[in-house]
């Protein structure tokens, strides 16, 4: 009998997840030394650049302990952003343990609590980890009593280990079968999986990642999803090794994923339940929330004949995301687009930097926005989330916007900083509380679209890294809202009109103006940049003419040079989105989310 | 170093003996005049003639630094054939000379140009550089002025140009020196063309100025129109009228190789038919011949383009070609790029 261990590990930023997780694949034998590849569990291109995952990943890792016992570890690394904290509760509902990662040389950092309270909330076994324990700069007898003193945590239970080294990977291995428990699950039962995460196949469709909870399912089983209330086949069912590996079947308590017909991972919710199609009474896993996409920002082809394209891409994009929803879109200024609506902003630069990266393709998105509510004089209420859309004044009775619930964990150091920048977004009420001594939570109550630009950037750099942040919709909530349009060289450019409070839009209105001023390259005109409010004009700035542009020599040795030069100008050129008779580079539309406040 | 460095200009020389065409400038320039000795420069000269059918050069120029000059000198330039000077005054301003780090002064230039005189040459061009840090307009002026009283038959004037790497690149990143400001940089621009054309010069170039057509520079004409030439030496560029290649720029590597009997080509390139149209265009866009409208007649809208610069009178279509204005010069980088949309 093969006992399984299902975990996940949890760190801060940069305490050696990845080299750990890579760790535990070598030592397991999945993949040779010589082969050996770090990080293989980030496997986008992007996760690898940023240090962060974005998908959920699994490998199931066999065992031997110690005494004999034969062990399957099957680890479940979770995504680490806020944008997808959904999908980060999901994973670790599928796990009954996890390694708690600590770096010995920067000890326990807010992120490190912030896993803390989510392993906790699941009732998971935790094993705190001190790693990179091989560096001249590690100080174990400090972290040590940083575990006992900031996490509650038994200290004396820590194990110890270089990832990068691979000393301590035995113990640690060790210490994962004897400290977490096995599942309880009941493969007598009828058929209960967790559903963690997709991943689209464009041969097999869906390839569905779960966690069987009670019974077991096999190839040629009816299964039903329940939220969807689907009927599919299982085709096949098997486990993550570095690829896929087929199996007879799947039972209580183990991971693994399913092919059952299911077309793409929007046909699929994260946390839903799948059970057999015979279930007459099927029950949902609890934590079980449909997510909806909280920012919305509208994607533009530059080149306006690129539309056809840009449809293919997002269509082949989406098979992928379940998270993104779109629907086709038009402005006056950039022509035919999408409206699109994300979990948050991370998720909208990751669907930028991949559409981009995998479909070769250029395009515009616009300032992000959130979906208003407008009741109209005629007693309708209509739904607004891009500011294009926004209604005429004249017959708006009530503006609404959507508030959130913030919940913020830091040191208390940087209470005064951190309730400023919150304050300084119109957070109210706050409430604060101390879970651990030197540890604060705020919990407080702000507009939702004061926190899409860069409030998760700002926290970071104010709190050095140190505050983390999530938030959960409260409310939608009147407010006194106005849209502010922008007019390059006198055209309005639809593209860029947001909707913002009343007291903040002149502000805004002047950064963006200033922003916009930096990012348009200078023409042989004056190109005049405005804000307004209706007809009022609210800020302005201005990009001077070119005066002179001209190279001193051009001789024999500078031909090719100058030529190339010049050749790449114009591809740069072709990047640009001409409005009236002003060329606007991509980045322009972009530098709306900077808010430059400080 | 000298005599190897020459014996590898001659080896290189002997390597292009079928270079096509006939050669009808040749110019010594680059820095490396002023370092070689009487004998090796009428060597190297007399191999070139060995090697080439030089009989119908019609302008034979060498560069020189004011300090280099003395009358035993020019005579022995002018034995060996040169007919064309080009003096490296750069500024009639003392302190402005101190801040280039040349070693000569502004009265070592007017002697510089009087033995020329003497000597008997009777093309001779002036080199001047302006908008240096910290220089007014009226400085700059009293330097263009002084030149131009000596009445030479051609007269360069460049704009300082900063590269990073090099002492002033150095210390305009640094901060310790700013650039002029793009709008005195254009108001001398525009009066140094006005007060030379004012003055029996014609801006036939960007950067240069000629007492009628005949007192053009003949060899740098070549690149702009697409002339084929041959660069000797480390960091030379050649172009046979299809390609183009240049030298290693390290001189020890330029003579290894050609000692090792190879060519010191660093690298090449074939232009494509849109490449040298591209060239021909933003060249031509230079000069006050600008370019046929055939060239134009390759890229979409360039009807409508080329109405858009007329109507901003920075060029002007003359006979089937469209000729770039004093405005069009000023914005001689920009222009090609509102072409080819």
């Amino acid at each position: 009998m093969t006992g399984i261990r299902n975990f996940s590990i949890v760190a801060h930023i940069d305490h050696g997840k990845s080299t750990l997780a890579d760790r535990l694949i070598q030592h397991a034998g999945l993949v040779s030394d010589r082969k050996f590849q770090n990080q293989i569990l980030d496997n986008m291109d992007l996760e690898r650049e940023r240090g962060i995952t974005i998908k959920s990943q699994t490998v199931c890792l066999p065992f031997k302990s110690r005494e004999g016992g034969d062990y399957i570890l099957n680890l479940i690394d979770t995504p680490g952003h806020v944008d997808f904290s959904y999908e980060v509760s999901r994973a670790l509902a599928a796990c009954e343990g996890v390694l708690l990662l600590v770096d010995a040389t920067q000890g326990v950092e807010a992120q490190t609590m912030a896993n803390l309270y989510a392993a906790l909330e699941h009732d998971l076994a935790i094993i705190p980890v001190i790693n990179k324990i091989d560096l001249g700069t590690a100080n174990i007898e400090r972290v040590r009593e940083e575990i006992e003193v900031e996490l509650g945590l038994d200290s004396s239970e820590a194990v110890l280990c270089s990832a990068k080294e691979g000393t301590g990977i035995e113990e640690l291995l060790e210490a994962i079968v004897k400290k977490i428990p096995s599942h309880q699950g009941d493969a007598g039962k009828s058929l209960k999986a967790l559903i963690f995460d997709a991943q689209y196949d464009s041969f097999r469709g869906a390839i569905i990642s779960c966690r069987v909870f009670d019974g077991s399912v096999k190839a040629g089983d009816e299964i039903k999803l329940i939220s969807f209330d689907s009927v599919h086949t299982v085709e096949e069912v098997g486990v993550f090794r570095l690829e896929r590996e087929k199996r007879k079947k799947l039972s209580a308590g183990e991971v693994g994923y399913i092919i059952a017909g299911v077309k793409t991972v929007s046909d699929t919710r994260i946390g839903d339940t799948i059970v057999l199609a015979s279930d007459l009474s099927p029950e949902l896993l609890p934590g079980f929330k449909e997510v909806k996409p909280m920012v919305f920002s509208s994607i533009y082809p530059v080149e306006r004949t690129d539309v056809g394209a840009l449809t293919e891409a997002i269509e082949k994009y989406k098979l992928n995301d379940a998270a993104l929803i779109y629907q086709k879109d038009s402005s006056a200024a950039l022509g035919q687009g999408f409206r699109c609506g994300f979990l948050g902003l991370l998720h909208l630069e990751i669907f930028q930097e991949r559409l981009y990266r995998e479909f070769n393709l250029p395009v515009i998105m616009t300032a992000p926005s959130v979906r208003y509510k407008f009741v109209l004089g005629s007693g309708e209420t209509v739904t607004v989330e891009n500011p294009q859309y926004y209604p005429d004044p004249a017959v708006i009775v009530e503006s609404l916007e959507p508030i959130v619930k913030v919940t913020l964990l830091l040191p208390d150091e940087y209470m005064g900083v951190v309730m400023r920048l919150c304050l300084d977004r119109r957070g109210e009420t706050p409430q604060i509380s101390y879970p651990v001594t030197g540890r604060m939570e705020i919990v407080i109550n702000m507009p939702l679209a004061e926190i899409i630009y860069d409030f998760y950037d700002k926290l970071k750099s104010i709190t050095r890294g140190y505050g983390t942040f999530d938030y959960d919709f409260l409310e939608y909530r009147k407010e006194d809202l106005v849209k502010v349009d922008f007019l390059v060289n006198g055209e309005k450019v639809d593209a860029l009109s947001i909707v913002v409070h009343r007291d903040r839009a002149r502000m805004r209105a002047v950064q963006i103006c200033d922003s916009l001023k930096e990012e348009i390259p200078r023409h042989m005109f004056k190109i005049a940049i405005q804000g307004a409010i209706g007809g009022q004009v609210i800020s302005r700035s201005t990009v001077s003419a070119l005066r002179k542009d001209v190279t001193a020599k051009c001789y024999g040795g500078d031909i090719s040079r100058k030529r190339k030069l010049l050749s790449k100008q114009a591809e740069g050129k072709k990047k640009m989105k001409r409005i009236g008779k002003v060329m606007i580079p991509q980045s322009a539309f972009v530098s709306v989310l900077k808010t430059n406040e400080d | 170093m000298i005599s190897r460095w020459s014996d590898a200009v001659i080896t290189e020389a002997r390597e292009y003996r079928e270079f096509p065409g006939l050669f009808k400038t040749l110019y010594f320039g680059g820095g490396t005049p002023s370092l070689l000795s009487e004998e090796t420069l009428e060597k190297i000269v007399m191999k070139l003639r060995e090697i080439f059918d030089l009989e119908n050069l019609a302008e034979v120029t060498i560069e020189l630094n004011p300090e280099d000059i003395n009358k035993a000198k020019l005579r022995n330039f002018k034995e060996l054939g040169f007919n064309r000077i080009s003096l490296g005054v750069q500024s009639f301003r003392d302190e402005e000379l101190e801040l280039l780090g040349r070693r000569h002064d502004s009265e070592g230039s007017r002697r510089a140009f009087e033995m020329i005189r003497e000597a008997g040459f009777k093309n001779v061009s002036i080199d001047l550089i302006h908008s240096l840090p910290g220089q007014s307009l009226s400085s700059w002026e009293y330097s263009l002025k002084t030149a131009a009283g000596f009445r030479p038959e051609h007269i360069s004037c460049y704009q300082l140009t900063i590269k990073g790497g090099t002492r002033f690149g150095k210390l305009f990143s640094s901060g310790k020196l700013k650039e002029t400001a793009e709008d005195i940089q254009r108001e001398i621009f525009v009066r140094t063309s006005d007060f030379l054309c004012g003055n029996g010069y014609q801006h036939y170039e960007v950067s240069n100025f000629s007492m009628g057509e005949g007192c053009e520079s003949k060899h740098n004409s070549l690149y702009w129109e697409h002339i084929p030439y041959l660069g000797l030496g480390p960091s030379a560029h050649s172009f046979d009228g299809a390609a183009r290649w240049w030298n290693a720029g390290s001189v020890a590597g330029y003579c290894e190789e050609l000692e090792d009997s190879r060519l010191p080509v660093a690298d090449s390139e074939l232009l494509t038919g849109d490449e040298l149209a591209l060239e021909a265009l933003f060249l031509g866009l230079r000069t006050r011949k600008g370019i046929s409208l055939d060239i134009l007649k390759r890229y979409d809208g360039w009807e409508d383009a080329s109405a858009r610069l007329s109507a901003l009178s920075l060029v002007k279509i003359i006979d089937g070609r469209m000729i770039p204005t004093l405005e069009g010069f000023l914005m001689a980088d920009r222009l090609p790029l509102l072409l080819i949309d």
